[in-house]
């Protein structure tokens, strides 16, 4: 194996991971709490359109394959005639699964506050959403974190999917490299690693945010 | 008529409330007046329906049918009731009426609730806000009144109830009666007419119980108007002017405290106050 190529490849992916896998991440994460946010209010709705509006989104996207969505996003609308770029189409297909699967996260979160904090709340005079917002979402946030931290960290490792619809992210320039250097074996090494590292970073930023957001609960 | 006519000035008028969860009916034509600065206890077997008729006061349950009446409140001549430590003015409030047999409107429970402040069994303080933000929750974000002068109160509030050094503190680092006593300066915040108390004791470990107690006791001399559902029978006689005590979902006797819980004519009452007064 050339380890020279180790180090001079590592800049290059390092860069895939700057400008690719570490934006494309941090974007479809954004936008994809707030979906579920609006998914998991709709599935706590007593609309029962709401309801199953909410439950039949969760249910597509938990029951497809993401490379699936993805590649009906950027290879199948076109025969729509909605034709999106790369990058549009991996932040959407990112943004919806993360919608979905942190859709059921924040509700059992919801949920899982016990049903004397809404009446607390209703008593001093709020209504149902200021209640949520100011007394129950707050309590729920502690709880979600581990999960959606779960959920964060496996979005950083889909990612690489994204090259298969041509997103230059870092997996993309590790295949470039490999198939013009044939050193499969270092690239995808090299690749695993960086990976693993950036989940190591976010795995150390859980646990800091778990403690800061334990600061006021009894143990 | 209206509540605060005649010789009654009635804060609140419960008229033929009725409830059932499915195909248990836990409220069978319940009728209660409470007049101004007056303390009724709400007394009697667990299932009873007494709890029922408290979260009623607060919109907290829907009764299937009833009503329930709120006097008016003026700006002057309330004593105690509703100016807390005796800060600020207390806003004005026309009578309500809710009437449960027809639909209720999200509207009126906000009215009703307006007018009534619940202390919890489980306390159900905040646990990621301090004390302070505990209390001046509510008159901030809900009354909308200036925030140094919900602070100002809830801290004169706080002083009352010896509380006033854990401000700062969150609920876990309160024992329950200290929780309690702040679940209470967050109903008194508000300003309420009526203030509501469901078991407030029950919850607590008994060498924590008096101090709690105290404080309702307090109050109750201050001339708020409340409505206390216990099992603290000493306490009930001490403090409240009347006594109701019901059993599957009527109201089997009632009358003053001493007379209800030291002579009861019926004899469910008898038996109930024997057994809780004859605990082993």
């Amino acid at each position: 194996m050339d380890f020279n190529l180790f180090w001079s490849s590592l800049g290059p992916m390092a860069l895939g991971a700057l400008q690719g896998t570490i934006p494309l991440a941090l974007a479809s994460f954004a936008i994809g709490l707030a979906l579920a946010l609006l998914v998991a209010m709709l599935r706590i709705s007593r609309n029962k359109v709401a309801n199953g509006v909410g439950r039949f989104y969760v249910s597509v996207i938990r029951g497809t394959p993401l490379l699936v969505q993805l590649f009906v996003i950027f290879y199948g609308l076109p025969a729509l005639g909605v034709k999106l770029d790369p990058w549009p189409s991996a932040i959407i297909a990112f943004s919806m699964n993360v919608g979905g699967y942190a859709a059921e996260v924040i509700r059992a979160a919801i949920l899982s506050v016990p049903q004397g904090q809404w009446e607390a709340g209703h008593m001093i005079g709020m209504s149902r959403g200021q209640t949520l917002l100011r007394i129950i979402l707050p309590q729920a946030a502690r709880v979600s974190v581990p999960p959606l931290s779960n959920t964060f960290i496996s979005l950083v490792k889909d990612t690489s999917l994204a090259s298969l619809i041509l997103v230059t992210e870092m997996f993309r320039v590790a295949q470039q490299v490999a198939a013009f250097s044939q050193e499969f074996m270092l690239l995808y090494v090299e690749a695993a690693l960086i990976y693993w590292v950036i989940c190591l970073i976010l795995s150390t930023a859980q646990s800091q945010l778990e403690k800061r957001l334990d600061r006021y609960v009894a143990h | 008529m209206s509540p605060t006519d005649g010789q009654g000035n009635a804060v609140l008028r419960v008229r033929g409330l009725n409830k059932s969860f499915g195909s248990n009916t836990v409220l069978r034509g319940i009728d209660l007046d409470v007049p101004r600065g007056k303390v009724v206890a709400l007394i009697g077997p667990s299932g009873s329906g007494k709890t029922t008729i408290l979260r009623s006061l607060n919109g907290l349950e829907t009764p299937d049918a009833g009503t329930v009446t709120v006097g008016a409140r003026g700006t002057a001549g309330n004593g105690a009731n509703g100016a807390g430590g005796g800060a600020g003015a207390v806003p004005q409030l026309p009578e309500l009426t809710l009437d449960f047999g027809a639909k209720v409107t999200p509207r009126e429970v906000a009215a009703l609730r307006d007018r009534s402040a619940m202390v919890f069994q489980h306390y159900n303080l905040f646990p990621h806000m301090s004390v302070l933000q505990n209390i001046i929750e509510g008159p901030v974000r809900v009354q909308r009144r200036p925030r140094a002068e919900a602070v100002a109160e809830a801290e004169s509030l706080l002083e009352r109830v010896g509380l006033l050094e854990k401000k700062d503190a969150h609920p876990f680092e309160l024992s329950g009666g200290q929780q309690q006593r702040v679940g209470i300066v967050r109903a008194l915040a508000l300003k309420p007419q009526l203030l509501l108390f469901d078991e407030p004791t029950s919850a607590l470990d008994p060498e924590l119980v008096d101090d709690v107690l105290v404080v309702i006791k307090e109050l109750a001399e201050e001339g708020w108007t409340m409505v206390i559902v216990t099992h603290e029978l000493a306490f009930a006689r001490q403090t409240a002017d009347e006594v109701v005590f019901m059993d599957g979902g009527v109201v089997v006797e009632r009358g003053p405290a001493s007379q209800v819980l030291r002579t009861p004519r019926e004899e469910r009452t008898q038996a109930f106050v024997r057994r809780l007064l004859h605990e082993i």
